[in-house]
C-alpha cells in the first residue's frame, strides 16, 4: 500500500513541479522583494548604521589618541618636576655648603682675633711686667750700691783708708758693673 | 503520515516556494509574500536589530554585541582596503549590506525549517547582475572609455606584430572572462547553498529511513547522524565563507571598476 502512495505522489510531484529554484511562478515575488529588501537594508544602514558606527569608532580613537597625548604630557611634566626638585635639591646642597663654609669662616676670623686680642694683651702685661721687674731690679740695684759703697767705706775707714766718698761710689760701680 | 515521509524524505522540498500573502500583481506579476520574502526580511530585520544596536549605543568602551556589530564594520573596511585600496571605501556601505544580506541569509538558512534565500539562483543572480551592474556604470563614469582597458592589459614594450598576436589571444579571453563574472558569482552562491542543503536533508533523510526500516538500517543510522553533523559543521563554515567570498570578489571587481589598467 504504502509504496504505492509514495509512487503515486513522487509521479505526482515531478509533473508538477521539476525543481523549485528553476520554478518561474515566484521570479517576480523573488526579485521583487530582493530589491525592496536589499534596497531597504542599504538605505537604512548607509544612511543612519554606518555614519553611527564609524562615528563611535573615530571618537574612541580620538580619545585613545588624545588620553595618550594627555599621558604623555603628564610623563614630561613629571619629569620636568623630577628634575626641577634635583636643581632644587642641588642649590640647597649649593646654599647649605656656602652658609657652613661662611660661617666656618667667620667663627675662624673671630677666633683669629679673639686670639690676636688675648695675645696683645698677654704681650702688654708681660711688657708691663718686664718693666716692672726692670724698674724693681734697678731699685734693687741702686739699693745695693748704696749698700755696696756704704759698706766699702766702712771697710776702709776700719784699714784707715782716706778714700774720698765719690771715688768709693765710682769704684764700687764699676765693679757691680763688671759683675 | 505517507504526506509527512514524502515531504521529510524529498530534499527538495525545501527550496519550495509558498506563498504565505497573496498580493495584487503589479504589472501582471505575482508579487505576493512567500515563505522566500519571509525569511528575507528576517534577515533584513535581525541585521538592522544587530547593527543598529551596535550604532545606537555607540559607547567608547564597547560591551560585547556593540564590539561584534564594530568588529563587522571593522571587518568589511579593511576587506575594501586590502583589495580595493582607500578609494573603494566609497562602496562600503554596498559591499557592507552586500556581504552581510548574504551573511544574515546563508546563515538563518542553516535553522532548522528555515527557507535559505541564498539556495535560490534568481536571488543570488540578481545580486551578481547588480554588482555588475555597479562595476560597468561606475568604471564607465569614472573612466570614460579607458574602462575599456580592462579587456587589453598593457604588454610593456614589445614589437607591433607581437602585441596584434597576444590581443588577438587576450582580449577575447579577457572578455569572456568579464561576462562570467556575474554568472560565476551567482552560481558560486546558489550551488554551495542549494548542494549543501541537500547534503544535509539527505544524511539526516538516512538517518531517519535507517532506523524506521530496521535491520542493516540501524548500522546506516548512526553513521548517517554522524555524517549529517560533521556536514552541519561544514556548512556554517560555507554559509559563512561563501558571504565572504561574494562580497571579497565584488571588492576585486569594483576594483578593476576604479583602476582599469591591470
Amino acid at each position: 500500500m504504502t509504496p504505492i502512495i509514495l509512487a503515486a505522489e513522487a509521479a505526482k510531484g515531478a509533473e508538477k513541479a521539476a525543481f523549485p529554484p528553476f520554478d518561474p511562478w515566484h521570479f517576480p515575488s523573488q526579485i521583487f522583494w530582493l530589491l525592496l529588501l536589499f534596497g531597504s537594508l542599504y538605505f537604512i544602514l548607509s544612511r543612519f548604521i554606518l555614519p553611527s558606527i564609524g562615528n563611535t569608532l573615530e571618537r574612541r580613537e580620538s580619545s585613545i589618541a588624545s588620553d595618550l597625548d594627555e599621558a604623555a604630557r603628564l610623563n614630561d611634566e613629571a619629569l620636568d618636576a623630577q628634575k626641577a626638585v634635583e636643581v632644587s635639591i642641588a642649590k640647597a646642597h649649593g646654599k647649605a655648603r656656602d652658609t657652613a663654609d661662611k660661617a666656618r669662616a667667620k667663627i675662624d676670623k673671630e677666633i683669629a682675633t679673639e686670639t690676636a686680642k688675648v695675645d696683645a694683651e698677654v704681650d702688654k702685661k708681660l711688657a708691663e711686667a718686664e718693666t716692672r721687674i726692670a724698674a724693681l731690679r734697678a731699685d734693687a740695684m741702686k739699693n745695693v750700691e748704696a749698700i755696696a759703697s756704704d759698706a766699702a767705706e766702712s771697710v776702709l775707714g776700719k784699714f784707715g783708708s782716706k778714700a774720698g766718698k765719690a771715688d768709693v761710689k765710682s769704684a764700687v760701680k764699676s765693679a757691680l758693673g763688671e759683675g | 503520515m505517507n504526506l509527512f515521509f514524502h515531504g521529510a524524505a524529498d530534499p527538495m522540498k525545501q527550496f519550495e516556494v509558498q506563498k504565505w500573502f497573496e498580493l495584487p500583481p503589479v504589472f501582471g506579476y505575482d508579487i505576493s509574500f512567500t515563505n522566500a520574502s519571509g525569511f528575507m526580511l528576517l534577515g533584513v530585520v535581525l541585521c538592522i536589530a544587530f547593527f543598529g544596536y551596535a550604532a545606537s549605543r555607540g559607547k567608547i568602551v564597547p560591551n560585547r554585541l556593540q564590539s561584534m556589530g564594530e568588529i563587522g564594520y571593522g571587518f568589511v573596511a579593511d576587506m575594501i582596503r586590502g583589495t580595493a585600496g582607500e578609494e573603494g571605501l566609497r562602496f562600503f556601505p554596498f559591499v557592507f549590506t552586500l556581504f552581510f544580506f548574504v551573511l544574515f541569509a546563508n546563515v538563518i538558512g542553516m535553522s532548522p525549517y528555515a527557507f535559505t534565500t541564498t539556495s535560490h539562483l534568481v536571488v543570488t543572480g540578481m545580486l551578481a547582475m547588480l554588482v555588475i551592474s555597479i562595476v560597468i556604470i561606475f568604471g564607465l563614469w569614472k573612466n570614460g572609455l579607458k574602462f575599456f582597458g580592462l579587456f587589453a592589459p598593457s604588454l610593456g614594450d614589445m614589437h607591433i606584430l607581437g602585441k596584434i598576436v597576444i590581443y588577438a589571444i587576450l582580449i577575447p579571453i579577457e572578455i569572456i572572462s568579464f561576462i562570467a563574472r556575474p554568472l560565476t558569482l551567482a552560481l558560486r552562491l546558489f550551488a554551495n547553498m542549494l548542494a549543501g542543503h541537500i547534503l544535509l536533508k539527505l544524511f539526516a533523510g538516512f538517518a531517519v529511513t535507517g532506523i524506521t526500516a530496521g535491520g542493516i538500517g540501524l548500522l546506516v543510522a548512526p553513521l548517517a547522524f554522524g555524517m549529517g553533523v560533521a556536514l552541519n559543521a561544514l556548512e556554517f563554515l560555507v554559509a559563512g565563507l561563501q558571504a565572504y567570498v561574494f562580497a571579497i570578489l565584488t571588492c576585486v571587481y569594483l576594483n578593476d571598476a576604479l583602476h582599469p589598467s591591470h
